[in-house]
């Protein structure tokens, strides 16, 4: 899950990171009157979840209070990146005499966190990595440990010459440790960490990332979530339990298992047509979550033909065919309905979906190939 | 021998009275696994399918001599569950459990490193040796005794996998889950050092999908250190960037992780992928054939070999005209090993044909 910046901001000041002044704000006049508490140049940041809001407009200076709420209402409104701005921060502006990378991302090779600092500060890292791969320093943090001072003034004086910068430098980036661990996040990034010309550390930029298996022990993560960032459909199929991503094709698919889904969409493919989405119903065989995942699918008007593949481990089939038998009763459905069932309760499965006469196909190619020529 | 659990497995189920935990300890007993104890804290005393439950996972190791668990308990209680494991003294812990949040497997997996125990898992089918044993969710049923050992990140596509494997006559050694999450404990790497040593398994078949870099990793041990074939799927060509595709690991991140990568990974390596599960069976069963082959002709080769080299005790030996082999363990064996079994149908390769040079694909010479 992702958060905004201003967001992010709040975790960090919680956490000791000195950030500049600001609030968020959603109409030109609490633009205006949050640029006059803060009293000097503002800086106006549309607050969406893509990179690049700089590029494409969305962060510009404002000297007066009468500016950040003209600017507020340029930038509230606009469509950057296909996302529409509804909130802008109104920040202080820094003076910068030089900026840093700090993050702390994990590396699923090494299976550890590791923390990342490069002196060539407020780009995209992943261009740095790519420009100037010697100006990126890496060090692999030990889990159990979580950090140690000694860890982050290792980096803050390979980056700093000014001891009094380091030292500051150091303690911002201990604690960016401990906000990606009290957190359960995936990713922290301080980009740019700025240092102005009077020597003061602070930071201009933030980026936390959450790692969804956690959500269960963050309450307050529901309160930061954004509306607009998950497609609905796929916020209907999470309150079910369903794993759905749309796609642009018109074959439908409701597979049992996340491999199996995508193995299943990759034939789809290869057979010469497009899928119109993943989804995966999981090791539960809730006939309630069949007729949930068939109402998602048959929403998409581009869906031509709708395939069940659900090979029966934990899942029994009987109870996939009864959820089928449920939902082509209550949904009507105008599309053809093909099924693979195979495994745990195959045969009873079989009898109950004849008895609605369902076709019924023998593998996996078979009603891929099946539910291609229906769509037809 | 199989790897990573045999006859001598002595399992202990964690949240043996739950839902789960229950179905499957019947399960595995009707398999023929050795389930000596369960655990459920305050369950202590109780049974689950004549199985005795313990309160502490000290207790069941203590007192039935448990050298494997298996966890069947949910998110929230998995990471204690799986450290308690560790602490108790097994050597084996799988996790099925799915949904454990990655900064908490970051620990565990540092933990069970420093205790020297082995994590398979979590968010995993388990493993299972078919006819000997089985630690999971898989159903037993589909799965054949024989000699390719597979190994997934997926559940229900290995299923369909080894269903097209078993129907096509082709056997199975071990087939092990490592798990769809970012952060696991075992893998594929470390299973394929496993099935290059074991003795049973004579290819493998190796499951992957998007995200990540593990397969890239195998890639290139197999092209290096690696004598068994092996065949791989990689799910998830279809996939967009950036999404989540029900894995929490299964995810093309920064424009990395994607399955043409990995597919083409494979390839530089030598190993063959096949475009549909169904494929898989038919493409590992021409390895099979083509090594049983290759052992066939050696066999045929060292006959020879031997007689000359007592023909020739007083004159000057000859000198052998070896190609170099990718691992110095692999020349050695064909003198000591005992004669393999003639496996395959075909007859038997005409006797003059010449040692059969080493496969093409892989690179000769050590990497270590």
């Amino acid at each position: 899950m992702k958060i905004h910046e201003y967001q992010a901001k709040e975790i960090f000041a919680a956490g000791g990171i000195p950030v500049p002044r600001g609030q968020v704000a959603t109409t030109p006049a609490e633009a205006r009157a949050i640029a006059e508490s803060i009293g000097q140049t503002v800086v106006v940041k549309a607050q969406v979840l893509v990179g690049g809001r700089g590029k494409a407009g969305g962060v510009k200076l404002a000297r007066t209070p009468q500016e950040a709420e003209k600017l507020a209402g340029e930038i509230l409104g606009m469509d950057i990146k296909g996302l529409k701005v509804r909130k802008v921060l109104i920040t202080q502006a820094v003076e910068i005499a030089s900026e840093a990378y700090v993050g702390v991302v994990i590396d699923r090779a090494i299976k550890r966190p590791v923390l990342i600092v490069s002196a060539a500060g407020g780009m995209d890292i992943e261009e740095v990595a790519k420009r100037f791969p010697e100006k990126i320093i890496k060090l692999p943090l030990d889990p159990l440990l979580e950090v140690y001072p000694f860890q982050a003034r290792r980096l803050a004086f390979a980056v700093y010459d000014d001891p009094k910068v380091s030292k500051q430098a150091a303690e911002i980036i201990a604690k960016l440790v401990r906000v990606f661990w009290r957190n359960d996040c995936s990713l922290v990034e301080i980009n740019p960490l700025v240092v102005t010309p009077s020597g003061e550390v602070t930071a201009v930029d933030a980026k936390v990332n959450f790692d969804d298996n956690a959500a269960f022990r963050h309450a307050e993560w529901e309160a930061l979530r954004d509306p607009d960032a998950d497609d609905p459909a796929e916020l209907e199929a999470k309150s079910h339990d369903l794993s759905f991503v749309k796609l642009d094709g018109k074959i439908g698919c409701v597979v049992n298992g996340a491999g199996l889904a995508m193995a299943t969409m990759d034939l789809v493919k290869r057979c010469g047509s497009e899928p119109a989405n993943f989804l995966d119903i999981g090791g539960s065989s809730n006939p309630e979550k069949v007729i949930a995942a068939m109402r998602i699918i048959l929403r998409d008007t581009s869906v031509r033909s709708v395939l069940f593949n659900i090979f029966g481990g934990i899942t029994r089939c009987d109870d996939v065919a009864r959820g089928i038998v449920a939902a082509v009763k209550q949904l009507k459905p105008k599309v053809p309905i093909v099924v693979r069932l195979t495994g745990t309760n195959e045969a009873e499965a079989h009898v109950i979906l004849k008895e609605v006469g369902l076709p019924v196909e023998p593998g996996m190619e078979e009603v891929v190939k099946r539910a291609i020529e229906l769509a037809a | 021998m199989s790897i990573l659990i045999d006859k001598n497995t002595r399992l202990v189920v964690q949240g043996i009275t739950g839902r789960d935990g229950s179905f499957h300890t019947k399960q595995m007993l009707d398999y023929g696994t050795r389930v000596v104890a369960g655990m459920t804290p305050g369950k202590g005393g109780t049974s689950v399918a004549g199985v005795p439950v313990f309160d502490t996972m000290a207790e069941a190791v203590q007192q039935t001599g448990a050298n494997t668990s298996v966890i069947y308990v949910p998110p929230v209680a998995a990471v204690d569950a799986l450290l308690e494991a560790a602490d108790a003294g097994v050597k084996l812990v799988v996790c099925i459990t799915e949904g454990v949040p990655a900064n908490d497997m970051l620990k565990v997996v540092r933990y069970f490193e420093v205790a020297g125990v082995r994590l398979v898992g979590p968010n995993c089918p388990g493993v299972i040796s078919p006819g000997v044993c089985k630690v999971g969710i898989m159903p037993g049923q589909i799965h054949k005794k024989g000699s390719v050992g597979v190994v997934s990140r997926s559940g229900t596509l290995t299923y369909e996998v080894v269903y097209h494997l078993t129907n096509a006559g082709i056997g199975q050694s071990t087939c092990i889950g490592i798990g769809g999450d970012p952060i696991i404990g075992t893998r594929f790497l470390d299973v394929l050092e496993m099935f290059e040593r074991d003795r049973q398994t004579e290819a493998v078949v190796l499951i992957g999908e998007i995200g990540g870099s593990d397969e890239e990793v195998a890639a290139e041990y197999i092209q290096k250190q690696m004598t068994k074939p092996v065949v791989s799927f990689i799910a998830g060509r279809t996939a967009p960037p950036g999404k989540r595709m029900g894995h929490a690991g299964a995810i093309i991140a920064g424009g990395s992780g994607t399955a043409a990568e990995k597919i083409a990974a494979f390839r530089a390596a030598g190993v063959e992928v096949a475009d549909t599960p169904h494929e898989v069976a038919a493409l590992i069963a021409s390895e099979l054939v083509d090594r049983s082959r290759r052992r066939k002709a050696r066999i045929v080769d060292v006959r020879p070999h031997a007689s000359m080299a007592a023909a020739a005790k007083t004159e000057k030996a000859p000198a052998r005209k070896e190609p170099p082999s990718p691992k110095g363990k692999k020349s050695s064996s064909t003198s000591s090993k005992p004669k393999p079994k003639a496996k395959s149908p075909r007859s038997t390769p005409a006797k003059s044909k010449p040692r059969p040079k080493p496969r093409p694909k892989k690179k000769p010479g050590r990497s270590r």
